[in-house]
């Protein structure tokens, strides 16, 4: 590695991608709802659906209760839909992708040329099929051949409806419904893309699943929805990566993803969310108010998010498990550092039914600048749950007198033979560890990355090989001038 | 040329001066022992050579390898061969101890324009070191001092020390909180060290250390100066009569 690559850098993925689009004008009304279906080319359960979750969306309120401040929202200046007109029509293949798209993710690191990998022209990374959604489409998905090979099915969403209606028709909303909350319910309106997996029973995924989310488009949300389904005794991880541009006015991101577990399945999912935090002095960014939820449904299943979260201007975003098999497992490790003006109220839900069911919270929260950081979780145990158990490990790491770290725990226990054990500590980088540092010629900002990579060790090791990396690079450049 | 030449100095710490017109000089290859009582302002005089803030010269010079060094930063009065043995080591948890020394070692490398090391021969010269030191090798694999006992803590400042090789070895009462054996390997690390060109500062309150690491000099500070310098026997004599004789 270079050293340049170790200097901590501006915003990388801030530049906007110059390509005519069809951008819907802003508003939201039910003609909208009808033009995103109708251009999917939607069944008409699908748009009932939607239509639906538009009513339920319309007589909510926003959730006030997160541990963040900002301007209400104008939901009618936002556009709903926006498209590359090249990729209008859906993705076809790699060769017909428009070059400026394909650029912009080479930009990104983002490796879109299957051909290349395939030959070995590109060797750094191990295979990882990619789905890339670029504002509202998916304007590629690599290595569909090789994954229909053993019965993986990787599409994005607006495909599956057609070709796998009877899986999106069961499991779509069943996990996340369409009430759930206020953005869950608008994203169910106004969906535009995202990935859909099913692995098929006793199948191991042979290689990383990953989607690639970019906003582009000015004043455009994005409202992207991934389910993954892994039949029983299947096993599949899963990537996320997020980027926007730097713009001044802040954007909305209100995405749902679903997980669905059966008999002895395992799902390992993984964030790594670099939105456009905003500048300096907080000024835009993006709003990720975010709702994803795994169901273990069959017995023995395992549900695992890991993430990293280093973007976004607000983060509200609780990865959860709902642990319904008989000894299933559910596991949440989370790195959400914030620097600048950044806020995040982010963690977990566990919802313990079935029996002798458990469940692992690691989460390390840093906060430098003038942040403010908090965990929110909730451990919970049915009347049913007996011998389930859960274990939380929650540590908060202060950069500077600026910041803020804080933790909400809520634990609601029902059953007397639950055991359910609470950790948490708050520690500072102090002046002492970085003079160590120092003193054996090691500079501030190396050391501060130093100090918090390891702090954030437990949840690292979570991460695919390559990731880990990736996340242990995006702390650096997060932090840079987080010590003055 | 002397390798460290420090002149009249007057150091303030949190407003109050501490250090009141030093002055000492250490040949290379030299080894020079600190005593004096508590509160004189031995740590003070480690801290200020190793450029820690908080510790405002107010006169006087530093001047280490021919250069006046009052205002350089810690990281590059390491990368110019200056190394402090702490009194107290701080943990960094989650950062293990090779990956520490790893980058300790790298980032001085990289100051001088040297190669970096060969990674393998780097942990064979780890290991090694660690043997001599009676450290067992799963300790390198722990965090930084995390959770180390205070003879381990000591034993890992020595090991930093004879892998970084420095110009100038300042230790800040290294022998405290050591039994009679953790001292003995400690002081056979330090009399490794020792060479014609290796120069040692030893502060310490207490005689005892320098049974082990026999000093070229010794001189007493109290009250922010050097008030009395000699040569090993002056030790033998403080161990003797105190220091109320010097101070008063």
């Amino acid at each position: 590695m270079a050293v340049e690559d170790l200097v901590p850098t501006e915003y990388s993925a801030g530049f906007v991608t110059d390509i005519e689009s069809e951008t819907l004008p802003p508003g939201l009304d039910e003609s909208v709802i009808r033009f995103i279906s109708a251009k999917k080319g939607e069944p008409e359960w699908l748009t009932e659906w939607r239509l639906q979750a538009f009513a339920h969306w319309q007589k909510m309120q926003e959730p006030l209760w997160a541990h963040v401040k900002f301007e209400p929202i104008d939901y009618n200046a936002i556009s709903y839909y926006s498209a590359p007109k090249s990729a209008a029509d859906g993705p076809g293949s790699l060769a017909e992708v428009d070059p400026e798209l394909l650029r912009t993710y080479e930009k990104l690191g983002i490796p879109l040329h299957e051909q290349e990998m395939l030959a070995g022209v590109v060797k750094e990374r191990p295979d990882v099929a990619v789905d890339a959604v670029f504002d509202s489409v998916s304007i590629a998905t690599t290595f569909r051949d090789k994954l229909a090979e053993a019965g993986v099915v990787f599409c994005p969403i607006s495909e599956a409806v057609h070709s796998h209606p009877e899986l999106v028709q069961k499991y779509l909303g069943s996990v996340v419904p369409q009430r759930d909350n206020f953005y869950a319910a608008l994203n169910c309106a106004v969906f535009s893309d995202g990935s859909f997996v099913y692995i098929p029973p006793g199948v191991r995924c042979p290689m990383e699943l990953s989607t690639y989310f970019r906003i582009n488009e000015q004043n455009t949300g994005q409202f992207e929805r991934t389910l993954i389904v892994a039949d029983k005794g299947s096993y599949v991880s899963y990537l996320e990566g997020c980027t926007a541009p730097m713009r001044d006015e802040n954007q909305l991101h209100a995405a749902v993803v679903e997980l669905v577990a059966l008999e002895d399945a395992e799902i390992k999912y993984s964030t790594v969310q670099n939105w456009y935090p905003g500048d300096k002095d907080g000024k835009g960014g993006i709003y990720n108010f975010v709702t994803k939820r795994g169901a273990c449904l069959g017995d023995r299943s395992k549900i695992s998010w890991t993430q990293v979260e280093t973007g976004s201007a607000i983060t509200w975003k609780y990865p959860s498990v709902v642990l319904r098999g008989a000894d299933s497992v559910g596991e949440f490790y989370s790195v959400a550092l914030t620097n600048n003006c950044q806020q995040a109220d982010t963690g977990t839900k566990m919802i313990h039914i079935g029996p002798n069911t458990r469940s692992t919270i690691i989460s390390k929260g840093i906060s430098a600048g003038r942040s403010q950081n908090s965990y929110r979780g909730l451990v919970r145990t049915s009347p049913t749950a007996s011998g389930a158990r859960n274990y939380t490990q929650c540590d908060s790491l202060l950069i500077g007198p600026g910041c803020g770290a804080h933790t909400f725990p809520y634990i609601e226990n029902r059953n007397t033979t639950a055991i359910i054990e609470h950790e948490a500590s708050t520690s500072k980088v102090s002046d002492d560890q970085l003079f160590l540092c120092q003193q054996r010629g090691i500079d501030t900002e190396k050391a501060v990355s130093m100090i918090v990579n390891g702090f954030c060790k437990d949840v690292f090791r979570e991460l695919p090989m390559e990731f880990a990396v990736e996340a242990g690079k995006l702390l650096e450049v997060s932090l840079e001038g987080a010590v003055g | 040329m002397s390798l460290l030449e420090v002149r009249n100095l007057e150091v303030d710490v949190d407003g109050k001066r501490i250090l009141k017109g030093l002055n000492l000089t250490l040949e290379p290859g030299s080894v020079h022992a600190i005593m004096g009582p508590n509160g004189s302002g031995k740590s003070t005089l480690a801290n200020v050579l190793a450029g820690k803030p908080g510790y405002d010269i107010v006169s006087g010079e530093v001047i280490f390898d021919g250069n006046v060094v009052n205002e350089t930063e810690p990281e590059a009065l390491a990368q110019a061969g200056l190394f402090l043995a702490f009194q107290y080591p701080v943990e960094i948890p989650g950062v293990s101890n090779m990956e520490f020394l790893k980058a300790s070692l790298d980032n001085l490398h990289a100051a001088r324009g040297d190669a970096q090391p060969n990674a393998v021969e780097f942990m064979k010269t780890v290991r090694s070191i660690a043997a001599e030191l009676d450290l067992n090798p799963e300790f390198l694999k722990r965090g930084v001092n995390e959770g180390f006992s205070g003879g381990e803590k000591k034993r890992n400042e020595i090991l930093q020390l004879l892998l970084l090789q420095p110009k100038l070895a300042v230790l800040d009462e290294t022998d405290s909180g050591l039994d009679i054996d953790a001292l003995q390997v400690v002081a056979d690390g330090v009399n490794r060290f020792r060479s014609d060109t290796n120069t040692v500062l030893m502060i310490t309150h207490y005689q005892r250390l320098l049974n082990y690491i026999v000093p070229d000099a010794v001189h007493v500070l109290a009250d922010g100066v050097i008030v009395k310098s000699g040569g090993r026997e002056l030790a033998e004599e403080l161990e003797a009569r105190g220091y109320a004789w010097l101070t008063n």
